[in-house]
């Protein structure tokens, strides 16, 4: 017998059998009332696909998709610590007027639900920023060139960049917000007798918080930074909205065409499921 | 003897923090050279006054002057005074993510601009000198508080300043470590720094002082060498302060 069943006591027994007997009961009553028809068997295909023009195995929707958030995730994110480092910094500022224009844009970005702060900004950088910088002409000048593997390594189909580019911001933008509080709660867990003694040996500002403040604070706050990275990973679904081709449009796209509802939504789920809980295994693993 | 600029020039320093009045009417010299020990019951304004001389704490009337600098100057003036002049706080205020050696030389690397190795060099040569060479590549938390303490002497001492101030630096360190830092201040005085020391520490006072100066209640009360201070004080107020600390 396991070590683990030994320390189990009879009535842990009784609620595991308990909650197993609910569950069948509700799986029964849907396999029942529900009459679905599932086909499981269809789901490796829309994640890699065999090409026979090419003879090789490509990547399908799903994996289109997750590839998408990922690169999606990993640029807001340092976006978003880039920012959020500056904000949490301004908040922390000598400068009344600096310390007014952090908390109003925090305050703006944590009271407004992200979709609707996601289409303000969307609508903003579509059609003035993305079309202001010419960066669609440029992206198509890039997706029709020969030699643009690094690019599409980087950045997927060029054709899409100004969308990815823009859901990148987007998200960076509104993750900031919380990255900015938490490295203003790390700021302010330095003592001021750090402060005091980088001062007193003539450091500037800047350099007092480059290489006393910032690196003590940063140090403190890697577990809620690591929690907020994993919340940006499933935020980014919402981006989905203003169509990039990330794991849930792509899903939505699937669904559409196949009405393979819960297969795909499962598949969906368990994909953020694993990115989640890998980078919290992941973060969990760094802390020591 | 020459007379010489005084390197702190304090005159009718007032310093108020918000409705409370920690300085009245401070005036206070240091000459270039000269060991001052002040002491006083706590909350006397002993610690705001030196915290003054650095630009830590900023006075709100009078005039203080020090190494050339009007102190209440724009910060870039108060940057070139800081590294002219050293300070040792109560609690450490070692950088706990940096090692012993990354502590002394991250000022001189930074601010005085100098290379790495001869940072390095002059690191080693201050370790030596408050006796801790072999603590160099440790982090300040492996440290007892006594030698915490004689890196941060060592880390004011890398920056080659020309005053120290100490403010109470045995006052945070179990009794049995007091002693080993007082030793190196006593290296130091003799050495002919200018120092400026808060402390308790009336057998150090008396070894290294020439100017003792008694605070009370944000005035200076008394002024004296140490034989007069510490045998016939003019104020009652400082007799008193004396006759409960040496006591024991």
């Amino acid at each position: 017998m396991p070590k683990f069943l030994q320390r189990l006591h009879w009535l842990d027994y009784v609620i595991l059998v308990v909650i197993a007997v609910f569950i069948t009961a509700i799986s029964l009553r849907i396999g029942g009332a529900l009459n679905y028809n599932w086909r499981w068997d269809r789901i490796p295909n829309y994640i890699l696909r065999w090409k026979e023009s090419e003879g090789k195995w490509v990547a399908n929707l799903l994996l289109q998709g997750l590839v998408t958030t990922i690169r999606v995730s990993i640029y807001a994110g340092i976006l978003a610590v880039i920012l959020g480092t500056a904000l949490g910094m301004a908040r922390c500022a000598k400068n009344l007027t600096i310390r007014l224009l952090a908390r109003t844009y925090l305050e703006f970005l944590r009271n407004i639900p992200p979709v609707v702060i996601m289409f303000i900004f969307f609508f903003f950088l579509s059609e003035q920023l993305i079309v202001a910088l010419n960066i669609e002409s440029w992206a198509r000048g890039i997706a029709r060139q020969e030699n643009n593997g690094m690019w599409e390594f980087f950045f997927g189909d060029m054709r899409r960049f100004p969308s990815l580019i823009s859901g990148v911001i987007v998200l960076a933008l509104f993750e900031s917000a919380f990255v900015g509080e938490i490295v203003r709660a790390g700021i302010q867990s330095v003592p001021l007798g750090q402060r005091e003694a980088a001062r007193s040996i003539g450091m500037s500002g800047l350099q007092e918080m480059r290489y006393i403040v910032l690196p003590q604070a940063m140090k403190k706050v890697t577990p809620p930074m690591a929690n907020q990275f994993i919340t940006l990973v499933k935020d980014s679904s919402i981006i989905s909205l203003i169509s990039v081709q990330e794991l849930t449009f792509k899903t939505v796209e699937l669904v559409a065409s196949t009405r393979m509802i819960f297969e795909a939504w499962i598949v969906t789920a368990g994909f953020y499921f694993i990115i989640c809980f890998g980078l919290s295994l992941l973060f969990r693993r760094l802390e020591r | 003897m020459p007379e010489a600029e005084p390197i702190i020039s304090a005159v009718e320093i007032d310093k108020f923090f918000g409705t409370f009045q920690a300085l009245k009417n401070v005036n206070l010299t240091v000459d270039q050279g000269e060991r001052v020990v002040i002491c006083g019951p706590s909350g006397s304004g002993k610690s705001t006054l030196i915290r003054c001389f650095n630009g830590l704490e900023n006075h709100d009337a009078g005039q203080l002057v020090v190494d050339g600098i009007d102190v209440h100057a724009d910060s870039k003036e108060i940057r070139a005074l800081r590294q002219d002049v050293g300070m040792v706080f109560q609690q450490f205020n070692l950088f706990p993510h940096l090692t012993v050696l990354e502590n002394l030389t991250i000022g001189p690397i930074k601010v005085r601009k100098i290379s790495k190795v001869e940072a390095e060099e002059r690191a080693r040569k201050y370790l030596n000198r408050v006796h801790i060479p072999e603590q160099a590549d440790k982090y300040p938390a492996q440290l007892s508080g006594g030698q915490q303490q004689r890196v941060a002497i060592a880390r004011s001492l890398c920056m080659e300043t020309r005053v120290m101030l100490f403010d109470e630096p045995t006052s945070a360190l179990d009794p049995e470590m007091i002693n080993e830092v007082l030793d190196v201040m006593v290296e130091l005085a003799n050495s002919g720094m200018t120092m400026v020391c808060v402390t308790h520490e009336m057998g150090f006072a008396r070894k290294i002082a020439d100017k003792m100066v008694f605070m009370e209640a944000g005035e200076i009360v008394e002024v004296a060498p140490p034989e007069k201070f510490f045998t016939k004080p003019d104020s009652a107020r400082c007799r008193a302060f004396l006759d409960q600390i040496l006591e024991h």
